[in-house]
């Protein structure tokens, strides 16, 4: 039996459960009209039937396709003449991926011998029949689960709370998935990370003043061991995300300010969508715009007042990216000022402040909390920012503070690392891994600080 | 352990509930339900009952009315307001007590859909004058609010924000001086003088009410206005508050919105009458509450307008 006819027949079963045990709830009480004596509301009962149902079904479906192909293939093994039997790993996995491909009619590499071919009939046998007794078990519990839930029904039993239970099992399941995957991809990049840490020493990657990752392809190759001193790039980060928020951060609070205070309803009604569109313009496009546009206009206006700048300037990439961190920056600024209670506003103009008075000494202090929450967001946002730099900021990893030249950025590395053919223990490689981890340090605890910030503004008002 | 169902039989009298409530409202046994709004609009009459006028007047409404958009919240109200006196403003909610009050620093500016209409006079200067500039408007007309509203700053920089942004004093003796007797004055200074620079969001409902009105006397206001001040307190946070409108009434014209009849007895002078936007009834405290002229009024100080 197909694997799909079967979870259609296991959703029918459970579709039936619910309204038996529904019936069964009216039943016992003897009657629709005396439901008011069972303990819960009868749709609890027919939930209650329908997950005793499907619950221990699905999990053994799951565990089922999840163990077959491996108990299969060893059975397979097992079966085989003795002299294939001594073969090396890698070898032995090759023929069982023959023999699959075999049994499924694929073309295969290599030539067919009666070993094979028989291997590959009991291979089908065993699939065939691994089928059918998974049908039989699967609905044969989901029968036996159904009947037993069936079997417990009565008015005082407490079918919505077991129901809420499951349900709330759900939800936590829901929710850890995306906390797991975090976790899964934290620690995989930890031990990448240690292992480039044993070839690199950590004080030469944190304090080394050199990044130049080229490491010798064969060994009679010179001068290329590869030099892994990552304060060059962060460095480059810093310098373009500072500018990127001289650039975010005046114009963002003063839009939040206007929109906030100044505007009047219908201007908001236009202006609020409209930066929000800003804020979705994907960042290939701030990239090719910063790179075609930008940087050619500031290095022709710099050479207009003589001075030298590289076509792909520290400057170039960090305005755009401070152009595309403006909508954070002022919506969130926007939603903290908003949050500071009218009757703030009201009792600093009853007093017979300004508005601006109003807004400098009593809005923006209030608001503060909120606002340098949202600024730390809109850094770490834009230390994490790969495209723009990519596309406009270069790759020489110069020690500079000087905005007018090329600098590169830790995510440009990472994407440098790791495109291209590349053999993938190399420390070349790993590097883009210990890179990694420090950018999700640095990250995190700007995120951690910004929240942090963000939460007690909150409080304060409730 | 029933609780959480509804059943078949539950919901019929639901069904029946909301024919009991169609049987027209005259059938019911309290008898003030037996007028319907348009009776009442036609009692109010477009005359204000009693006396409008007082000596020495220091504020002067003329035919003032206010719309929010197309709701005419305040219609054709003319009163004045003496130098120094206690006036109560009293009426059912929704009536526009508070809309009449704001009209009388200009606090109506910032609501974008109201519009103001008449003459309002502050000691013989149009208020909605084009050469009035309504920041200073409200230097001189301070308010305080029905819930009490300090800034999230410390309690002495509550109370210098006014004088540091008037520039009332020259240097940090001056301000210290403006923020110790503003705060003595409103009967708070005993209270917080070791800790002036703790925020001043920390202190008790009542104690920061008090520190708001400290705020607002600090600036050197001529008239307070102030817009249901204890209903947010307990009642001996509230005597504080009704003590020190006695005393600030010697120096300052107060107006006060209260929900509280015995409040207004004790604290006003006058009571002015407001119902559905229009003023009923202004006279002396003891007449308005001995022997009201209008039936609207001796209806809604005897309890039976809610
Ligand atoms: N900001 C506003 N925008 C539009 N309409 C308003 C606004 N403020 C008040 N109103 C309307 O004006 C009328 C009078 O309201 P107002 O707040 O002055 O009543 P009030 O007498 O102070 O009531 P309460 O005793 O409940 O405080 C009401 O009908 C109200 O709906
Ligand atoms: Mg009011």
């Amino acid at each position: 039996m197909q694997n799909l006819t079967l979870i259609l027949l296991l959703a029918a079963m459970a579709g039936g459960a619910f309204f038996m045990g529904r019936r069964r709830s009216f039943a016992v009480v003897g009657g629709l009209a005396h439901s008011a004596r069972l303990h819960s509301l009868p749709g609890y009962y027919g939930y209650f039937t329908l997950i005793w149902c499907l619950l221990p079904a699905l999990g053994l479906f799951l565990v089922w396709v999840l163990v077959e192909p491996k108990v299969i293939v060893a059975l397979i093994i097992e079966s085989l003449p003795g002299a294939q039997r001594t073969m090396s790993a890698g070898e032995l996995n090759l023929l069982v991926n023959n023999i699959q491909n075999l049994a499924a009619g694929d073309a295969i590499s290599g030539e067919i011998d009666a070993v094979m071919r028989d291997a590959a009939d009991r291979y089908n046998d065993y699939v065939a029949a691994s089928r059918r007794m998974l049908a039989a078990l699967t609905l044969g519990i989901a029968g036996l689960g159904g009947a037993i839930a069936l079997r417990r029904i009565r008015p005082e039993f407490r079918a919505r709370n077991r129901v809420e239970q499951v349900v709330l099992y759900l939800l936590i399941a829901a929710s850890s998935i995306a906390i797991l995957t975090t976790v899964g991809i934290v620690l995989s990049v930890l031990f990448e990370a240690i292992r480039f840490f044993r070839e690199v020493p950590l004080t030469e990657f944190l304090f080394g003043l050199s990044w130049s990752p080229q490491t010798a392809i064969r060994a009679d190759q010179v001068g290329s061991s590869g030099s892994f001193g990552a304060v060059p790039l962060f460095a480059g980060t810093l310098l373009i995300t500072a500018i990127a928020m001289v650039v975010a951060v005046p114009v963002g609070l003063m839009t939040a300010i206007y929109l906030a205070e100044y505007s009047s309803s219908r201007v908001r009604a236009v202006a609020k969508p409209l930066l929000e569109i800003l804020a979705g313009i994907p960042t290939v496009v701030y990239g090719f715009f910063a790179a075609l546009t930008v940087a050619p206009w500031v290095r022709t206006a710099g050479e207009s007042i003589g001075l030298e700048v590289a076509s792909e300037s520290a400057l170039a990439a960090g305005l755009v990216m401070g152009i595309m961190i403006i909508p954070l920056v002022s919506s969130l600024s926007d939603d903290a000022i908003h949050a500071v209670p009218t009757a703030m506003r009201d009792g600093a103009l009853g007093l017979g402040s300004t508005r601006s008075e109003a807004m400098v000494r009593v809005m923006l202090p209030a608001a503060l909390p909120g606002i340098v929450g949202g600024i730390l967001l809109a850094v770490s946002r834009a230390i994490g920012e790969t495209m723009i730099v990519v596309m406009a900021a270069g790759l020489a990893a110069n020690l500079t503070a000087n905005p007018f030249e090329a600098v590169t950025t830790v995510t440009v590395q990472i994407v440098t690392l790791l495109v291209g053919d590349q053999e993938f223990d190399s420390a070349k490689t790993l590097a883009a891994f210990a890179l990694g981890l420090m950018l999700f340090v640095v990250t995190l605890c700007l995120n951690v600080i910004g929240l942090t910030f963000v939460r007690k503004y909150r409080e304060q008002y409730e | 352990m029933t609780e959480t169902k509804i059943t078949e039989e539950e919901a019929v009298p639901e069904a029946r509930r909301v024919e009991t409530d169609g049987v027209p409202a005259a059938q019911k046994p309290n008898g003030v339900a037996a007028h319907t709004v348009v009776e009442r609009v036609a009692e109010l009459g477009e005359k204000t009952v009693g006396e409008v006028r007082c000596d020495n007047p220091f504020i002067v409404t003329e035919n003032v009315d206010v719309y929010y958009g197309d709701n005419h919240a305040i219609q054709n109200v003319t009163l004045e307001i003496g130098k120094s006196e206690v006036i109560a403003l009293i009426g059912p909610s929704g009536c526009g007590k508070s809309t009449y009050l704001r009209c009388l620093n200009r606090m109506n500016d910032s609501i974008e859909s109201a519009r103001v209409t008449g003459t309002i006079t502050l000691d013989r200067q149009d208020i909605y004058g084009s050469d009035l500039d309504p920041v200073a408007l409200r230097a001189r007309v301070g308010m305080v609010f029905q819930k009490p509203n300090p800034f999230p700053k410390s309690i002495y920089d509550n109370v210098a924000y006014g004088p540091r942004i008037h520039g009332l004093a020259s240097d940090r003796a001056e301000l210290d001086e403006i923020v110790h007797t503003s705060l003595d004055r409103a009967g708070l200074l005993k209270e917080v003088k070791d800790r002036m620079d703790e925020p001043g969001t920390g202190l008790s409902g009542g104690q920061q009410q008090r520190l708001c009105i400290a705020r607002t006397i600090a600036v050197n206001p001529e008239v307070i206005l102030m817009d249901e001040p204890c209903s947010a307190l307990d009642p001996i946070a509230t005597a504080r508050i009704e003590d020190l409108i006695d005393e600030l009434s010697r120096d300052y014209a107060i107006v006060i919105v209260t929900h509280s009849m015995q409040q207004a007895a004790r604290v006003s002078q006058r009571v002015a009458y407001f119902h559905l936007g229009r003023l009923v009834e202004v006279d002396e405290t003891n007449r308005i509450f001995t022997n009201p002229q209008h039936k609207l009024t001796e209806d809604y100080i005897t309890g039976r307008i809610g």
